[in-house]
Protein backbone atom coordinates (compact mmCIF):
# COMPACT_ATOMS: atom_id res chain seq x y z
CA UNK A 1 0.00 0.00 0.00
CA UNK A 2 2.11 2.85 -0.78
CA UNK A 3 -0.81 6.24 -1.12
CA UNK A 4 -0.22 8.87 -3.55
CA UNK A 5 0.84 12.01 -1.44
CA UNK A 6 -0.95 14.79 -2.53
CA UNK A 7 1.28 18.38 -2.46
CA UNK A 8 1.21 20.40 0.18
CA UNK A 9 3.52 22.82 2.10
CA UNK A 10 6.08 21.09 3.94
CA UNK A 11 6.14 22.04 7.18
CA UNK A 12 2.29 21.60 7.85
CA UNK A 13 0.95 19.07 10.26
CA UNK A 14 -2.27 20.66 9.53
CA UNK A 15 -3.60 22.75 7.47
CA UNK A 16 -7.73 23.33 7.03
CA UNK A 17 -9.37 26.04 5.28
CA UNK A 18 -12.91 26.54 5.39
CA UNK A 19 -13.52 23.56 7.58
CA UNK A 20 -17.17 23.51 8.34
CA UNK A 21 -19.68 21.36 10.05
CA UNK A 22 -23.06 21.37 11.69
CA UNK A 23 -25.30 18.95 13.14
CA UNK A 24 -28.40 19.39 11.33
CA UNK A 25 -29.82 23.19 12.15
CA UNK A 26 -27.22 23.45 14.55
CA UNK A 27 -23.41 25.13 13.23
CA UNK A 28 -20.75 23.50 15.20
CA UNK A 29 -18.02 25.07 13.20
CA UNK A 30 -18.43 28.06 10.86
CA UNK A 31 -16.03 28.00 8.26
CA UNK A 32 -12.17 27.83 10.38
CA UNK A 33 -8.83 28.22 9.54
CA UNK A 34 -6.06 26.27 10.89
CA UNK A 35 -2.22 25.72 10.21
CA UNK A 36 -0.18 23.78 13.12
CA UNK A 37 3.31 23.68 12.17
CA UNK A 38 5.44 19.97 12.59
CA UNK A 39 6.55 19.67 15.48
CA UNK A 40 4.84 22.37 17.54
CA UNK A 41 2.36 22.83 19.96
CA UNK A 42 -1.17 24.06 18.93
CA UNK A 43 -3.91 24.57 21.52
CA UNK A 44 -7.43 24.87 20.21
CA UNK A 45 -8.92 27.08 23.10
CA UNK A 46 -12.39 27.53 23.93
CA UNK A 47 -15.54 26.85 26.41
CA UNK A 48 -17.84 23.78 26.22
CA UNK A 49 -19.70 23.56 23.19
CA UNK A 50 -17.37 25.46 20.75
CA UNK A 51 -16.78 22.97 18.99
CA UNK A 52 -13.63 21.63 19.80
CA UNK A 53 -14.10 18.30 19.82
CA UNK A 54 -16.40 18.55 16.66
CA UNK A 55 -12.72 20.05 15.09
CA UNK A 56 -10.65 17.21 16.35
CA UNK A 57 -13.67 14.06 15.52
CA UNK A 58 -12.91 15.65 11.94
CA UNK A 59 -9.03 16.25 11.96
CA UNK A 60 -8.79 12.42 13.38
CA UNK A 61 -10.95 10.76 10.33
CA UNK A 62 -13.77 10.10 12.95
CA UNK A 63 -16.46 12.01 11.50
CA UNK A 64 -16.61 14.01 7.75
CA UNK A 65 -16.72 17.60 7.59
CA UNK A 66 -19.39 19.62 5.31
CA UNK A 67 -16.80 21.94 3.88
CA UNK A 68 -13.41 23.00 3.59
CA UNK A 69 -9.94 22.06 2.29
CA UNK A 70 -8.06 19.76 4.99
CA UNK A 71 -4.94 18.49 4.77
CA UNK A 72 -3.51 16.22 7.81
CA UNK A 73 -0.12 14.77 7.79
CA UNK A 74 0.43 15.95 4.14
CA UNK A 75 -2.18 13.85 2.67
CA UNK A 76 -5.71 15.07 1.95
CA UNK A 77 -8.44 14.28 4.65
CA UNK A 78 -11.31 13.22 2.77
CA UNK A 79 -9.37 10.97 -0.50
CA UNK A 80 -6.98 9.58 2.01
CA UNK A 81 -8.17 8.66 5.37
CA UNK A 82 -6.18 5.58 6.21
CA UNK A 83 -3.07 7.47 5.03
CA UNK A 84 -3.82 10.18 8.14
CA UNK A 85 -4.78 7.61 10.01
CA UNK A 86 -1.14 5.73 9.84
CA UNK A 87 0.30 9.14 11.04
CA UNK A 88 -1.94 10.16 13.99
CA UNK A 89 -2.96 9.06 17.37
CA UNK A 90 -6.42 10.19 19.40
CA UNK A 91 -7.06 10.48 23.18
CA UNK A 92 -10.14 11.65 23.64
CA UNK A 93 -11.76 13.50 26.52
CA UNK A 94 -13.31 9.86 27.73
CA UNK A 95 -10.83 6.93 27.49
CA UNK A 96 -10.22 5.22 24.81
CA UNK A 97 -9.20 2.05 26.48
CA UNK A 98 -10.85 -1.21 26.47
CA UNK A 99 -11.72 -1.22 30.24
CA UNK A 100 -12.48 -4.78 30.20
CA UNK A 101 -8.69 -5.76 29.54
CA UNK A 102 -5.51 -4.94 31.58
CA UNK A 103 -3.25 -2.29 31.01
CA UNK A 104 -0.37 -4.75 29.31
CA UNK A 105 -3.47 -6.38 27.13
CA UNK A 106 -4.66 -2.59 26.12
CA UNK A 107 -0.60 -2.21 24.73
CA UNK A 108 -0.58 -5.09 23.25
CA UNK A 109 -3.91 -5.14 21.20
CA UNK A 110 -2.31 -2.13 20.02
CA UNK A 111 0.70 -3.45 18.71
CA UNK A 112 -1.02 -6.10 17.47
CA UNK A 113 -3.31 -4.15 15.44
CA UNK A 114 0.08 -2.34 14.26
CA UNK A 115 1.02 -5.31 12.91
CA UNK A 116 4.36 -5.41 14.97
CA UNK A 117 6.32 -8.76 15.23
CA UNK A 118 5.33 -10.39 19.06
CA UNK A 119 8.54 -10.13 20.89
CA UNK A 120 8.78 -6.18 19.66
CA UNK A 121 5.20 -5.34 20.61
CA UNK A 122 5.85 -6.96 23.94
CA UNK A 123 8.65 -5.10 23.87
CA UNK A 124 7.36 -1.44 23.30
CA UNK A 125 4.64 -2.35 25.62
CA UNK A 126 7.11 -2.86 28.31
CA UNK A 127 8.92 0.01 27.88
CA UNK A 128 5.27 2.44 27.61
CA UNK A 129 4.23 0.93 30.79
CA UNK A 130 7.39 1.70 32.43
CA UNK A 131 7.58 5.26 30.67
CA UNK A 132 3.87 6.24 31.84
CA UNK A 133 4.33 4.38 34.83
CA UNK A 134 1.66 2.00 34.61
CA UNK A 135 4.25 -1.01 35.69
CA UNK A 136 2.02 -1.98 39.42
CA UNK A 137 -1.13 -1.70 37.64
CA UNK A 138 -0.18 -3.92 34.54
CA UNK A 139 -2.04 -6.79 35.39
CA UNK A 140 -5.25 -5.14 36.44
CA UNK A 141 -8.11 -4.40 34.43
CA UNK A 142 -8.11 -0.77 33.10
CA UNK A 143 -11.79 -0.61 34.53
CA UNK A 144 -9.56 -0.28 38.25
CA UNK A 145 -7.64 2.51 36.76
CA UNK A 146 -7.84 6.10 38.66
CA UNK A 147 -8.88 9.05 35.37
CA UNK A 148 -5.37 9.63 35.49
CA UNK A 149 -4.04 6.71 35.13
CA UNK A 150 -6.70 5.90 32.05
CA UNK A 151 -5.77 8.82 30.59
CA UNK A 152 -1.36 7.94 30.74
CA UNK A 153 -2.43 4.70 28.90
CA UNK A 154 -4.62 5.96 26.97
CA UNK A 155 -2.26 8.42 25.40
CA UNK A 156 0.45 5.05 25.68
CA UNK A 157 -1.56 3.40 23.15
CA UNK A 158 -1.48 5.63 21.06
CA UNK A 159 2.12 6.18 20.81
CA UNK A 160 2.34 2.13 20.34
CA UNK A 161 2.29 2.98 16.17
CA UNK A 162 4.60 5.89 16.25
CA UNK A 163 2.41 8.48 15.58
CA UNK A 164 4.18 11.98 13.99
CA UNK A 165 1.09 14.02 15.08
CA UNK A 166 -1.16 13.39 18.44
CA UNK A 167 -4.31 14.94 18.90
CA UNK A 168 -5.60 15.11 22.28
CA UNK A 169 -8.91 16.28 23.12
CA UNK A 170 -8.62 17.58 26.72
CA UNK A 171 -5.90 15.49 28.19
CA UNK A 172 -6.22 16.85 31.82
CA UNK A 173 -10.03 17.41 31.82
CA UNK A 174 -11.58 15.74 35.12
CA UNK A 175 -7.95 15.43 36.65
CA UNK A 176 -6.66 16.47 39.45
CA UNK A 177 -3.85 18.92 39.98
CA UNK A 178 -0.66 17.09 40.38
CA UNK A 179 -2.13 14.22 37.70
CA UNK A 180 -2.74 17.79 35.06
CA UNK A 181 1.41 18.14 35.89
CA UNK A 182 2.46 15.10 35.24
CA UNK A 183 -0.23 15.14 31.73
CA UNK A 184 1.78 18.12 31.14
CA UNK A 185 5.40 16.95 31.38
CA UNK A 186 4.44 13.68 29.52
CA UNK A 187 3.20 16.42 26.39
CA UNK A 188 6.56 18.37 26.70
CA UNK A 189 8.52 15.23 26.36
CA UNK A 190 6.80 14.10 23.45
CA UNK A 191 6.99 17.53 21.88
CA UNK A 192 10.76 17.19 22.38
CA UNK A 193 11.15 14.04 20.25
CA UNK A 194 9.27 15.58 17.45
CA UNK A 195 5.82 15.12 17.67
CA UNK A 196 3.38 17.48 16.51
CA UNK A 197 0.67 18.18 19.29
CA UNK A 198 -2.71 19.09 18.71
CA UNK A 199 -4.49 19.92 21.77
CA UNK A 200 -7.84 21.37 22.81
CA UNK A 201 -8.29 22.60 26.09
CA UNK A 202 -10.86 24.73 28.27
CA UNK A 203 -8.00 26.23 30.47
CA UNK A 204 -6.18 28.62 29.60
CA UNK A 205 -3.64 28.16 31.82
CA UNK A 206 -2.47 25.21 30.20
CA UNK A 207 -2.98 26.77 26.25
CA UNK A 208 -0.25 29.26 27.97
CA UNK A 209 2.05 26.80 29.56
CA UNK A 210 2.10 24.41 26.61
CA UNK A 211 1.14 25.82 23.22
CA UNK A 212 3.74 27.63 20.33
CA UNK A 213 0.49 28.99 19.02
CA UNK A 214 -3.43 29.29 19.93
CA UNK A 215 -6.46 29.87 18.34
CA UNK A 216 -9.32 30.78 20.73
CA UNK A 217 -12.59 29.06 19.35
CA UNK A 218 -15.97 30.23 20.26
CA UNK A 219 -19.31 29.34 18.62
CA UNK A 220 -17.56 27.06 16.09
CA UNK A 221 -15.50 30.29 14.78
CA UNK A 222 -11.78 31.20 15.33
CA UNK A 223 -11.95 35.01 17.08
CA UNK A 224 -8.30 35.05 17.15
CA UNK A 225 -4.96 33.38 16.68
CA UNK A 226 -1.60 33.78 17.84
CA UNK A 227 0.89 33.07 20.00
CA UNK A 228 0.21 32.90 23.94
CA UNK A 229 2.30 36.48 24.06
CA UNK A 230 0.46 37.90 20.93
CA UNK A 231 -2.80 36.85 22.62
CA UNK A 232 -1.91 38.85 25.76
CA UNK A 233 -1.34 42.13 23.71
CA UNK A 234 -4.44 42.07 22.65
CA UNK A 235 -6.24 43.23 25.89
CA UNK A 236 -5.20 46.20 28.09
CA UNK A 237 -2.37 45.64 30.36
CA UNK A 238 -3.31 44.42 33.77
CA UNK A 239 -4.44 45.93 36.95
CA UNK A 240 -3.54 46.25 40.73
CA UNK A 241 -6.85 46.31 42.81
CA UNK A 242 -6.91 47.83 46.35
CA UNK A 243 -9.66 47.22 48.46
CA UNK A 244 -10.82 49.64 51.51
CA UNK A 245 -12.65 49.26 54.73
CA UNK A 246 -15.48 52.18 53.81
CA UNK A 247 -16.72 54.28 50.87
CA UNK A 248 -15.03 57.68 52.63
CA UNK A 249 -11.34 55.56 51.95
CA UNK A 250 -12.70 54.65 48.49
CA UNK A 251 -13.88 57.90 47.44
CA UNK A 252 -10.34 59.48 48.45
CA UNK A 253 -7.94 57.21 46.73
CA UNK A 254 -9.96 57.89 43.93
CA UNK A 255 -9.26 60.97 43.64
CA UNK A 256 -5.99 60.87 44.13
CA UNK A 257 -5.09 57.82 41.65
CA UNK A 258 -5.42 59.15 37.94
CA UNK A 259 -7.00 56.75 35.78
CA UNK A 260 -8.58 54.12 38.56
CA UNK A 261 -11.92 52.39 38.49
CA UNK A 262 -14.01 52.73 42.18
CA UNK A 263 -16.71 49.69 42.33
CA UNK A 264 -18.42 51.69 45.45
CA UNK A 265 -20.40 48.07 46.02
CA UNK A 266 -17.35 45.82 46.27
CA UNK A 267 -14.91 48.70 47.93
CA UNK A 268 -12.51 48.46 45.37
CA UNK A 269 -10.12 50.18 43.26
CA UNK A 270 -9.17 48.85 40.44
CA UNK A 271 -5.68 51.01 39.03
CA UNK A 272 -4.17 50.26 35.98
CA UNK A 273 -0.36 49.36 35.95
CA UNK A 274 1.51 46.06 35.61
CA UNK A 275 1.96 45.53 39.29
CA UNK A 276 5.85 45.67 39.16
CA UNK A 277 7.57 46.36 42.35
CA UNK A 278 8.44 50.19 41.51
CA UNK A 279 5.14 50.68 40.45
CA UNK A 280 3.48 49.26 43.38
CA UNK A 281 5.88 51.13 45.79
CA UNK A 282 5.15 54.59 44.10
CA UNK A 283 1.26 53.37 44.48
CA UNK A 284 1.55 52.72 47.86
CA UNK A 285 3.58 56.32 48.74
CA UNK A 286 1.06 58.20 46.63
CA UNK A 287 -1.89 56.43 49.57
CA UNK A 288 0.47 56.71 52.41
CA UNK A 289 0.43 60.82 51.44
CA UNK A 290 -3.66 61.31 51.32
CA UNK A 291 -3.50 59.36 54.39
CA UNK A 292 -5.81 55.76 52.71
CA UNK A 293 -5.40 52.58 54.67
CA UNK A 294 -5.81 49.74 52.14
CA UNK A 295 -7.56 46.52 53.38
CA UNK A 296 -6.51 44.53 50.75
CA UNK A 297 -4.27 44.20 47.64
CA UNK A 298 -4.22 41.95 44.60
CA UNK A 299 -2.15 42.19 41.31
CA UNK A 300 -3.51 41.22 38.38
CA UNK A 301 -1.24 40.48 35.52
CA UNK A 302 -2.93 40.11 31.95
CA UNK A 303 -3.62 35.97 31.18
CA UNK A 304 -5.31 34.63 28.34
CA UNK A 305 -9.08 34.81 30.32
CA UNK A 306 -8.33 38.49 29.76
CA UNK A 307 -8.32 37.67 26.30
CA UNK A 308 -10.59 35.52 26.29
CA UNK A 309 -13.18 37.94 27.94
CA UNK A 310 -12.16 40.71 25.47
CA UNK A 311 -12.79 38.79 22.93
CA UNK A 312 -15.72 36.75 23.17
CA UNK A 313 -17.40 38.78 25.59
CA UNK A 314 -18.35 35.22 28.06
CA UNK A 315 -17.17 36.05 31.25
CA UNK A 316 -19.35 33.18 32.57
CA UNK A 317 -17.38 30.27 30.66
CA UNK A 318 -14.08 30.64 32.27
CA UNK A 319 -12.49 30.69 35.33
CA UNK A 320 -10.89 33.61 36.11
CA UNK A 321 -7.19 33.33 38.15
CA UNK A 322 -6.52 36.13 40.13
CA UNK A 323 -2.98 36.66 40.93
CA UNK B 1 1.03 -8.07 3.93
CA UNK B 2 -2.19 -8.07 0.92
CA UNK B 3 -5.10 -6.24 1.99
CA UNK B 4 -6.65 -9.69 2.84
CA UNK B 5 -4.14 -10.82 5.25
CA UNK B 6 -4.01 -7.60 7.21
CA UNK B 7 -8.15 -8.28 7.21
CA UNK B 8 -7.51 -11.26 8.61
CA UNK B 9 -4.86 -10.51 10.85
CA UNK B 10 -6.94 -7.63 12.63
CA UNK B 11 -9.43 -9.85 12.73
CA UNK B 12 -8.16 -12.70 14.69
CA UNK B 13 -6.60 -9.93 17.32
CA UNK B 14 -10.23 -8.91 17.32
CA UNK B 15 -11.20 -12.02 18.12
CA UNK B 16 -8.73 -12.79 20.61
CA UNK B 17 -10.07 -9.66 22.50
CA UNK B 18 -13.53 -10.79 22.62
CA UNK B 19 -12.47 -14.38 23.71
CA UNK B 20 -10.51 -12.74 26.48
CA UNK B 21 -13.49 -10.53 27.54
CA UNK B 22 -15.94 -14.01 27.57
CA UNK B 23 -13.07 -15.96 30.08
CA UNK B 24 -12.85 -12.69 32.15
CA UNK B 25 -16.68 -12.14 32.53
CA UNK B 26 -18.27 -15.74 31.61
CA UNK B 27 -21.63 -14.59 33.37
CA UNK B 28 -22.50 -14.44 29.01
CA UNK B 29 -21.86 -17.75 28.70
CA UNK B 30 -23.11 -19.26 31.89
CA UNK B 31 -26.22 -17.74 30.85
CA UNK B 32 -26.22 -19.09 26.61
CA UNK B 33 -25.27 -22.40 28.31
CA UNK B 34 -27.41 -22.11 31.19
CA UNK B 35 -30.85 -21.13 29.76
CA UNK B 36 -31.54 -24.00 27.69
CA UNK B 37 -29.95 -26.26 30.01
CA UNK B 38 -32.69 -25.55 32.44
CA UNK B 39 -35.47 -25.28 29.59
CA UNK B 40 -34.43 -29.05 28.82
CA UNK B 41 -34.62 -30.35 32.50
CA UNK B 42 -38.00 -28.79 32.57
CA UNK B 43 -39.87 -29.83 29.65
CA UNK B 44 -37.99 -33.24 30.07
CA UNK B 45 -38.95 -33.81 33.84
CA UNK B 46 -41.80 -31.67 34.52
CA UNK B 47 -43.54 -31.76 31.42
CA UNK B 48 -42.31 -34.31 29.71
CA UNK B 49 -44.12 -37.01 30.76
CA UNK B 50 -47.49 -36.03 29.28
CA UNK B 51 -46.13 -34.19 26.16
CA UNK B 52 -44.35 -37.38 25.29
CA UNK B 53 -48.18 -39.22 25.40
CA UNK B 54 -49.64 -36.49 22.66
CA UNK B 55 -46.77 -37.02 20.10
CA UNK B 56 -49.18 -39.68 19.26
CA UNK B 57 -47.98 -40.91 15.43
CA UNK B 58 -46.15 -44.56 15.97
CA UNK B 59 -44.27 -43.74 19.21
CA UNK B 60 -45.20 -44.84 22.34
CA UNK B 61 -44.71 -42.08 24.00
CA UNK B 62 -43.68 -40.67 27.74
CA UNK B 63 -40.82 -38.77 28.92
CA UNK B 64 -37.72 -40.89 26.94
CA UNK B 65 -39.95 -40.17 23.27
CA UNK B 66 -40.51 -36.02 24.58
CA UNK B 67 -36.72 -35.88 25.25
CA UNK B 68 -35.67 -37.36 21.67
CA UNK B 69 -38.55 -34.78 19.87
CA UNK B 70 -37.01 -32.23 22.32
CA UNK B 71 -33.63 -31.77 21.99
CA UNK B 72 -33.20 -30.54 18.26
CA UNK B 73 -35.42 -27.58 19.11
CA UNK B 74 -33.32 -26.89 22.47
CA UNK B 75 -30.07 -27.26 20.27
CA UNK B 76 -31.74 -24.40 18.23
CA UNK B 77 -32.60 -22.25 20.92
CA UNK B 78 -29.13 -21.66 22.34
CA UNK B 79 -28.04 -20.52 19.50
CA UNK B 80 -30.68 -18.12 19.29
CA UNK B 81 -30.01 -17.35 23.16
CA UNK B 82 -26.10 -16.65 22.48
CA UNK B 83 -27.39 -13.74 20.17
CA UNK B 84 -28.27 -11.51 22.87
CA UNK B 85 -25.26 -11.48 24.48
CA UNK B 86 -23.54 -10.59 21.23
CA UNK B 87 -26.01 -7.85 20.88
CA UNK B 88 -25.44 -6.52 24.79
CA UNK B 89 -21.42 -6.76 24.09
CA UNK B 90 -21.41 -5.13 20.41
CA UNK B 91 -23.61 -2.47 22.27
CA UNK B 92 -20.96 -1.91 25.25
CA UNK B 93 -18.43 -1.62 22.60
CA UNK B 94 -19.98 1.16 20.66
CA UNK B 95 -20.83 2.97 23.96
CA UNK B 96 -16.99 2.94 24.96
CA UNK B 97 -14.38 5.30 23.05
CA UNK B 98 -12.30 2.45 22.46
CA UNK B 99 -14.23 1.75 19.37
CA UNK B 100 -13.78 5.29 18.05
CA UNK B 101 -10.10 4.74 18.52
CA UNK B 102 -10.07 1.98 16.22
CA UNK B 103 -12.08 3.87 14.16
CA UNK B 104 -9.43 6.65 13.75
CA UNK B 105 -6.80 3.84 13.30
CA UNK B 106 -5.28 2.39 9.95
CA UNK B 107 -6.92 -1.53 10.48
CA UNK B 108 -9.29 -3.56 8.52
CA UNK B 109 -12.89 -1.90 9.08
CA UNK B 110 -14.89 -4.84 9.39
CA UNK B 111 -12.66 -6.40 11.86
CA UNK B 112 -14.26 -5.48 14.82
CA UNK B 113 -17.46 -6.84 13.97
CA UNK B 114 -15.84 -9.81 12.42
CA UNK B 115 -14.18 -10.20 15.75
CA UNK B 116 -17.70 -10.36 17.60
CA UNK B 117 -19.06 -12.56 15.32
CA UNK B 118 -16.42 -15.26 15.33
CA UNK B 119 -16.38 -15.00 19.24
CA UNK B 120 -20.19 -15.75 19.82
CA UNK B 121 -19.93 -18.97 17.05
CA UNK B 122 -17.28 -20.08 19.05
CA UNK B 123 -19.20 -19.58 22.51
CA UNK B 124 -21.97 -20.78 20.64
CA UNK B 125 -20.55 -23.96 19.61
CA UNK B 126 -19.39 -24.75 23.05
CA UNK B 127 -22.98 -23.96 24.34
CA UNK B 128 -23.74 -26.20 21.81
CA UNK B 129 -21.65 -29.45 22.73
CA UNK B 130 -22.59 -28.53 26.64
CA UNK B 131 -26.12 -28.58 25.93
CA UNK B 132 -26.02 -32.24 23.44
CA UNK B 133 -24.30 -33.42 26.04
CA UNK B 134 -26.98 -32.70 28.29
CA UNK B 135 -29.39 -34.13 26.33
CA UNK B 136 -27.72 -37.12 25.70
CA UNK B 137 -27.95 -37.35 29.67
CA UNK B 138 -31.80 -36.97 29.96
CA UNK B 139 -32.54 -39.32 27.19
CA UNK B 140 -31.80 -38.11 23.63
CA UNK B 141 -30.91 -41.02 21.50
CA UNK B 142 -29.81 -39.85 18.09
CA UNK B 143 -29.83 -42.37 15.49
CA UNK B 144 -27.36 -40.22 12.95
CA UNK B 145 -24.63 -41.65 11.18
CA UNK B 146 -20.93 -39.71 11.09
CA UNK B 147 -22.28 -37.79 7.79
CA UNK B 148 -25.50 -36.61 9.06
CA UNK B 149 -23.78 -35.08 12.54
CA UNK B 150 -21.73 -33.18 10.22
CA UNK B 151 -24.39 -31.87 8.01
CA UNK B 152 -26.46 -31.39 11.39
CA UNK B 153 -22.81 -29.32 12.92
CA UNK B 154 -22.79 -27.32 9.93
CA UNK B 155 -26.83 -26.22 9.71
CA UNK B 156 -25.76 -25.10 13.27
CA UNK B 157 -22.90 -23.52 12.42
CA UNK B 158 -24.99 -21.95 8.82
CA UNK B 159 -28.09 -20.61 11.59
CA UNK B 160 -25.53 -19.41 14.37
CA UNK B 161 -23.89 -17.50 11.69
CA UNK B 162 -26.73 -15.96 10.43
CA UNK B 163 -28.84 -15.31 13.81
CA UNK B 164 -24.72 -13.43 15.00
CA UNK B 165 -25.10 -11.08 12.11
CA UNK B 166 -28.38 -10.29 13.02
CA UNK B 167 -27.80 -9.73 16.15
CA UNK B 168 -24.41 -7.46 15.67
CA UNK B 169 -26.93 -5.29 13.64
CA UNK B 170 -29.45 -5.19 16.85
CA UNK B 171 -26.34 -4.21 19.03
CA UNK B 172 -25.77 -1.80 16.38
CA UNK B 173 -28.45 -0.11 15.81
CA UNK B 174 -28.66 0.30 19.55
CA UNK B 175 -29.08 3.79 21.05
CA UNK B 176 -28.53 2.17 24.75
CA UNK B 177 -27.55 -1.48 26.44
CA UNK B 178 -30.56 -2.18 27.23
CA UNK B 179 -32.31 -1.65 24.26
CA UNK B 180 -29.72 -4.25 22.88
CA UNK B 181 -30.73 -6.68 25.07
CA UNK B 182 -34.36 -6.67 24.55
CA UNK B 183 -34.01 -6.12 20.92
CA UNK B 184 -32.91 -9.90 20.07
CA UNK B 185 -36.07 -11.62 22.52
CA UNK B 186 -38.09 -12.28 19.44
CA UNK B 187 -35.67 -14.83 18.72
CA UNK B 188 -35.76 -16.34 21.90
CA UNK B 189 -39.89 -16.62 21.86
CA UNK B 190 -39.71 -17.86 18.38
CA UNK B 191 -38.62 -21.65 18.85
CA UNK B 192 -41.88 -21.75 21.44
CA UNK B 193 -43.39 -20.47 18.57
CA UNK B 194 -42.36 -23.23 16.14
CA UNK B 195 -42.27 -26.90 16.17
CA UNK B 196 -40.25 -27.25 18.53
CA UNK B 197 -41.57 -28.33 21.71
CA UNK B 198 -44.89 -29.55 20.09
CA UNK B 199 -45.68 -30.85 16.90
CA UNK B 200 -47.43 -27.83 14.53
CA UNK B 201 -50.61 -29.91 13.74
CA UNK B 202 -51.16 -29.70 17.25
CA UNK B 203 -51.75 -26.17 16.94
CA UNK B 204 -54.66 -23.96 16.75
CA UNK B 205 -54.92 -23.00 12.55
CA UNK B 206 -53.53 -19.53 12.56
CA UNK B 207 -50.31 -20.36 15.20
CA UNK B 208 -49.88 -23.23 12.97
CA UNK B 209 -49.53 -21.08 10.15
CA UNK B 210 -47.56 -19.10 11.66
CA UNK B 211 -45.14 -21.68 13.21
CA UNK B 212 -44.90 -23.25 9.59
CA UNK B 213 -44.09 -19.86 8.23
CA UNK B 214 -41.54 -18.98 10.14
CA UNK B 215 -37.88 -19.74 9.78
CA UNK B 216 -37.29 -21.88 13.45
CA UNK B 217 -39.81 -24.71 11.96
CA UNK B 218 -37.37 -25.39 9.39
CA UNK B 219 -34.28 -25.10 11.20
CA UNK B 220 -35.20 -27.49 13.68
CA UNK B 221 -36.58 -30.27 11.40
CA UNK B 222 -33.66 -30.21 9.85
CA UNK B 223 -31.44 -30.72 12.68
CA UNK B 224 -34.62 -33.35 13.85
CA UNK B 225 -34.26 -34.91 10.36
CA UNK B 226 -30.45 -35.42 10.47
CA UNK B 227 -30.02 -36.20 14.18
CA UNK B 228 -32.97 -38.90 14.22
CA UNK B 229 -33.94 -39.89 10.83
CA UNK B 230 -37.60 -38.28 10.58
CA UNK B 231 -38.58 -36.98 7.00
CA UNK B 232 -36.76 -33.74 5.63
CA UNK B 233 -38.46 -32.85 2.65
CA UNK B 234 -37.90 -29.20 1.69
CA UNK B 235 -37.06 -28.27 5.09
CA UNK B 236 -32.84 -28.17 4.64
CA UNK B 237 -33.39 -26.02 1.14
CA UNK B 238 -35.88 -23.69 3.11
CA UNK B 239 -33.40 -23.19 5.96
CA UNK B 240 -30.70 -22.57 3.72
CA UNK B 241 -32.57 -19.94 2.27
CA UNK B 242 -33.86 -18.12 5.50
CA UNK B 243 -30.37 -18.41 6.71
CA UNK B 244 -28.20 -16.58 3.81
CA UNK B 245 -30.97 -14.38 3.94
CA UNK B 246 -30.47 -13.09 7.49
CA UNK B 247 -26.72 -13.64 7.54
CA UNK B 248 -26.83 -11.34 4.03
CA UNK B 249 -29.69 -8.86 6.05
CA UNK B 250 -27.71 -8.61 9.30
CA UNK B 251 -24.29 -8.55 7.54
CA UNK B 252 -25.40 -5.52 4.93
CA UNK B 253 -27.10 -3.68 7.85
CA UNK B 254 -24.52 -4.22 10.49
CA UNK B 255 -21.86 -2.84 8.17
CA UNK B 256 -23.11 -0.12 6.77
CA UNK B 257 -23.96 0.88 10.57
CA UNK B 258 -20.63 0.09 11.65
CA UNK B 259 -19.43 2.62 8.58
CA UNK B 260 -22.31 5.74 8.74
CA UNK B 261 -20.78 8.63 10.29
CA UNK B 262 -22.19 9.04 13.60
CA UNK B 263 -22.37 12.61 13.56
CA UNK B 264 -24.89 12.31 10.63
Amino acid sequence: MTPTTTAVAVGSAVRATGLRKSYGDHLVLDGIDLDVAEGTVFALLGPNGAGKTTAVQILSTLIGADDGEVSVAGHDLAREPDAVRVAIAVTGQFSAVDKLLTGEENLRLMADLHHLPLTEGRRRAADLLERFDIVDAARKPAMTYSGGMQRRLDLAMGLMGDPRLIFLDEPTTGLDPRSRRGMWQIIRDLVAEGVTIFLTTQYLEEADQLADRVALLDHGRVVAEGTPGELKRQVPSGHVSLRFADGHQLDRAARALDGSRPDGEALTLQVPGDGGVRALRALLDQLDRVAVEVEDLSIHTPDLDDVFLALTGQPDTVEVISR
Amino acid sequence: MSTLSYAVADSTTMLRRNLKHMVRYPTVILFVIGIPVVFMLLFVYVFGGTLGTGLGSGVTGGRTDYANYLAPGILVLTVAGGGQGTAISVAMDMAEGIVARFKTMNISRASVLTGHVLGTTLQSMLGLAVVGAVALLVGFRPNANPVEWLAAIAVLLLITLALTWLCVACGLVSKSVETASNLPMPLLLLPFLSSGFAPTDSMPDAVAWFAEHQPFTPFIETIRGLLLGTPIGSDAIVTVVWCVGIMLFGYLSARSLYDRDPSR
